[in-house]
């Protein structure tokens, strides 16, 4: 069994393909010992306390880990993030990468 | 020493997915985690050393206070850094690509290669990770 590391630079509320990344984290979560969603770039949109987004409150229901890159919070004045989201430096993806989760950019 | 395979597809000044994986690749070197990049199509501009800094006349800023960023700058202050840390840091340019986009003059710590490169570097890392264009 291994642990997924899905990193998503998309915002959620432009990319249609966000929805279907979220499928593929709750499937991978039935096969897995972990799944965490690493958000960067403009996918940190989601994050923010009140923003509409379903399909992350989904996942989080569902046990799978939520970090949101902290440098691109910053950069966009997100200071107060939605409760199922923690704000983490991307320097957790490198420890994530070193460790050997398998890991799919998009 | 565990070591990091980055494949980057994008050209210089055009994504924000290019900081972010010279921030991934700044963190790596700072952990003494060894690098390998392989830079692929458009990439392979990252590393040419004909970019040139700019003065921005519509905001009335000189060369200097505009201090513009140069990612062939950067490729060279993370090769300067490994080599500080003793950390192994191999960068790669497509040469193909390379060869398409004229892009022959580069950094010194960077070298010509073939995606057979990346294979290799795929099989001697811990892990890789492609950061794909769109």
């Amino acid at each position: 069994m291994s642990k997924y590391l899905l990193i998503e630079s998309r915002d959620p509320f432009e990319a249609k393909c966000f929805s279907q990344r979220c499928e593929l984290a709750l499937t991978l979560l039935t096969e897995s010992t972990g799944v965490t969603v690493f958000l960067v770039e403009n996918a940190v949109l989601g994050a923010r306390a009140g923003a509409k987004a379903p399909g992350l409150e989904k996942l989080a229901k569902a046990g799978v880990q939520l970090l949101a890159d902290e440098f691109a919070l910053r950069e966009r004045g997100i200071q107060e993030l939605a409760p199922h989201v923690t704000a983490a430096p991307l320097d957790s993806l490198v420890g994530a990468l070193a460790s050997g989760a398998k890991t799919l950019w998009n | 020493m565990s070591t990091l395979t980055f494949l980057l597809m994008d050209a210089p000044y055009e994504q924000a997915r290019t900081s972010t994986a010279f921030r991934l690749i700044d963190s790596a070197l700072r952990r003494k985690v060894g690098v390998r990049v392989f830079a692929y199509e458009g990439a392979v501009s990252l590393a040419m050393t004909g970019q040139k800094p700019h003065a921005n006349a519509v905001h009335g800023r000189t060369l200097e206070e505009e201090a513009h960023p140069t990612p062939h700058a950067w490729v060279a202050a993370l090769g300067a850094m490994a080599q500080e840390n003793g950390v192994p840091f191999d960068w790669v340019n497509c040469g193909l690509c390379v060869d398409e986009r004229g892009a022959n003059e580069v950094v010194p710590c960077t070298r010509r290669g073939s995606p057979a490169d990346f294979w290799k570097m795929t099989l001697e890392s811990a892990n890789t990770l492609v950061i794909p264009t769109r």
